[in-house]
């Protein structure tokens, strides 16, 4: 965990109070709408359908034991009882009164969390890999960097009124769990042929109305110049990005109008400049952020200790150990996944009774810490081996060990037309009514790795593009019809989905997953080719050739 | 797609005024009176652009009860009640069209 500062602590009890007058003006009259609104969004209120809501970073995914639990006391306090976690990090809260907003954000603020720079067009909440610092893939822990870049860009001046919003992720494992190749910035951390530690700098990714893979413009970055060469991005970005059409306001725009050579080269010529100067860490600041992340103190404990061996005899726990529990860089712990899509349930929700529970086991079974994935997933990155019968026992019990990691029932979807006000379309229960249709843990495990991606518009929060299925939710005449694209990845290998064919209406769309999934077991080349491989080597042809036959 | 606050008026059918209460995002549509009620029975429909873009100004005239006020689709039943006339104004009359996660953890 990374242990934030007076500075922090201080700094956050300040926006509080400005954003409490903020709202005490707003309701007296002293500000109009157009003016508070954008003081809102700076600290990630929005006014969606039905309320406002409220969007909380948890910086690189990272959350301790009473930060989740402060979350369950929001929810219950000021929310509906539950909260909503999001595909960049986020949590959010639904249903969160104008007049409770202060006191909520101040509740949080005490234990270090906060809305700020969830909104607007600024640099937003730097994500990584919810695996980070407990995998053995990796060559450092990615959250280091991505503090430093969080450090850096809170209340940067110069990139607080950016053309667009921007967002980085970062990867220092070679399974990219971040999906960095999608970001305005993505970060490869590796190490060169020396052994030095730098990233490989992706520009110009993207979902949404016009999605991109990022494309790489330095294979290779010193880890100590990563700030000023971000900020010789931004300066690009800043001086060349459009600002007239806001659809064509994202640096994948930029990038992609005057080409990544021409974009790289400008970086480059800018970053001469500043090389040198204020911005380059040295071993001294890389050292201090380092401190302040603090390990487990692990146990030299035995790998696959008899508890946990003998436990495996329960088929249950078993299914359980083999979809949710991954490998640790430490021998005798263990990563696991918290799936939060059980059957029929809204993706990426949990109650504030699961998220008490989750603090309590993390507190009991794994140092007080929890993580968040983009797959709207949680994590407990450090368990020991031999508490894994018993932390899958309380999981259990809490509706929280659903087998179902990365597999077809495992969605992602963003709030749709139930929540958002941008939607076109719902999201929430087609992904519903997908799980239900594939309940049947047997048949879900043979399926094998599939990732359903839904968005409820073309802003893709829920990452359709990047689906091995993505559903788009379009409006025709008034009515809810969806876009099917088979193919996309969001990881190392990113690649967007190709349009399978005509949209479909709301209640096809289970059918037609179905009848997706059917061809693929009919196509594939054996039970070890993924989903996803068998669309990249046959194309969406003979899946549209099969489905749309039926429907 | 654009939120309806921001697409070109048409009116072709009956259509009420709709907003977010200013306090609490509640969904409240203007009445008669010129004031907010968050019961749909009690909003004003009209049928012509004139008396909707009127029923707008008048909402806009103060912003301390009610935010981002726009024209919405409504339909008369027989009995003359008023339903929303699109699945967006359905969905914020009605709530979501799902189970709310439940506050309480499964019966173990
Ligand atoms: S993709 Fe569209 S509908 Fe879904 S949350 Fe984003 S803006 Fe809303």
């Amino acid at each position: 965990m990374y242990v934030y500062d007076e500075f922090d602590r201080a700094f956050l009890a300040e926006r509080v109070a400005d954003f409490r007058d903020q709202v005490e003006r707003r309701l007296s009259g002293a500000l109009t709408e157009d003016e508070f609104k954008p003081l809102r969004l700076m600290n990630g209120v929005y006014l969606q359908l039905h309320a406002y809501m409220l969007r909380v970073a948890i910086p690189y995914g990272t959350l301790s034991s009473d930060q989740l639990r402060r979350m369950a006391h929001v929810a219950r306090v000021y929310d509906r009882g539950y909260g909503h976690f999001t595909t960049r990090q986020n949590i959010q809260f639904n249903w969160i009164k104008l007049e409770d907003l202060p006191q909520a954000m101040a509740d949080l603020g005490e234990v270090g969390v906060h809305g700020i720079q969830t909104s607007g067009n600024c640099i937003r909440n730097v994500t990584t890999d919810q695996w980070a610092g407990a995998t053995p893939e990796e060559f450092d822990d990615p959250r280091i960097w991505a503090e430093i870049l969080r450090q850096y860009s809170t209340f940067h001046p110069e990139f607080t009124y950016l053309p667009r919003k921007f967002k980085i992720a970062i990867t220092a494992a070679p399974k990219d769990r971040a999906a960095t190749k999608v970001h305005d910035v993505g970060l490869r951390l590796h190490r060169n042929e020396d052994g030095e530690l730098g990233f490989e700098v992706l520009v110009g990714g993207g979902l949404g109305r016009t999605p991109f893979v990022g494309k790489s413009i330095r294979p290779f970055l010193p880890v100590r110049d990563i700030l000023s060469y971000i900020e010789a991005i931004m300066r690009v970005y800043n001086q060349f990005g459009r600002r007239d059409n806001i659809y064509k306001a994202r640096i994948k725009i930029l990038v992609h109008e005057i080409g990544a050579e021409a974009f790289a080269e400008a970086v480059e010529a800018e970053w001469a400049n500043i090389r040198d100067g204020a911005l380059q860490l040295t071993d001294e600041i890389i050292d201090d952020i380092r401190a302040r992340f603090l390990y487990p103190d692990f146990a030299a404990v035995e790998d696959q200790p008899a508890e946990m061996t003998a436990a495996l005899e329960d088929p249950r726990f078993a299914t359980w150990y083999r979809n949710s529990v991954h490998r640790h860089k430490v021998p005798g712990y263990s990563i696991v996944t918290i799936s939060l899509k059980p059957v029929g349930a809204p993706p990426g929700d949990a109650t504030a009774d699961q998220m008490d529970v989750v603090a309590d086991l993390a507190d009991a079974y794994a140092f007080h810490e929890i993580r968040v994935g983009h797959e709207q997933n949680l994590c407990l990155p450090n368990v020991a081996q031999k508490d894994l019968p018993e932390l899958w026992r309380q999981l259990d019990a809490a509706g929280l060990a659903t087998p179902n990691v990365n597999h077809v029932s495992d969605i992602i979807a963003c709030p749709g037309l139930d929540y958002c006000a941008l939607a076109n379309a719902r999201a929430i229960p087609v992904a519903q009514e997908i799980s239900k249709r594939f309940a049947d843990l047997d048949r879900s495990r043979s399926i094998g790795r599939l990732h359903v991606n839904i968005s409820g518009c073309i802003n893709a929060c829920g990452h359709h593009h990047v689906g091995h299925i993505g559903i788009l939710g379009v409006e025709k005449n008034g009515q809810e019809f969806y876009q099917i694209t088979l193919g996309g990845r969001a990881d190392e290998h990113a690649q967007l989905g190709t349009l399978l064919g005509p949209a479909v209406s709301y209640d096809q769309v289970p059918g037609l997953i179905e009848d997706i999934v059917d061809a693929y077991l009919e196509l594939r080349a054996s039970p070890k080719e993924l989903f996803v491989d068998t669309v990249h080597r046959l194309g969406v042809e003979p899946f549209k050739e099969r489905v749309y036959a039926t429907h | 797609m654009a939120a309806p606050q921001q697409q070109k008026l048409k009116v072709n059918g009956p259509v009420a005024v709709t907003a977010n209460r200013l306090a609490d995002g509640a969904v409240v549509w203007r009445t008669a009176a010129g004031g907010w009620s968050t019961a749909l029975g009690d909003a004003a429909v009209v049928t012509t652009a004139p008396e909707a873009i009127a029923l707008l100004e008048g909402a806009h005239k103060r912003d301390t009860d009610a935010v981002g006020a726009y024209v919405a689709p409504v339909i008369l039943g027989d009995n003359g009640a008023v339903l929303p006339g699109n699945l967006r104004e359905r969905i914020r009359v009605n709530g979501v069209t799902f189970e709310l996660p439940a506050s309480t953890l499964p019966a173990a």
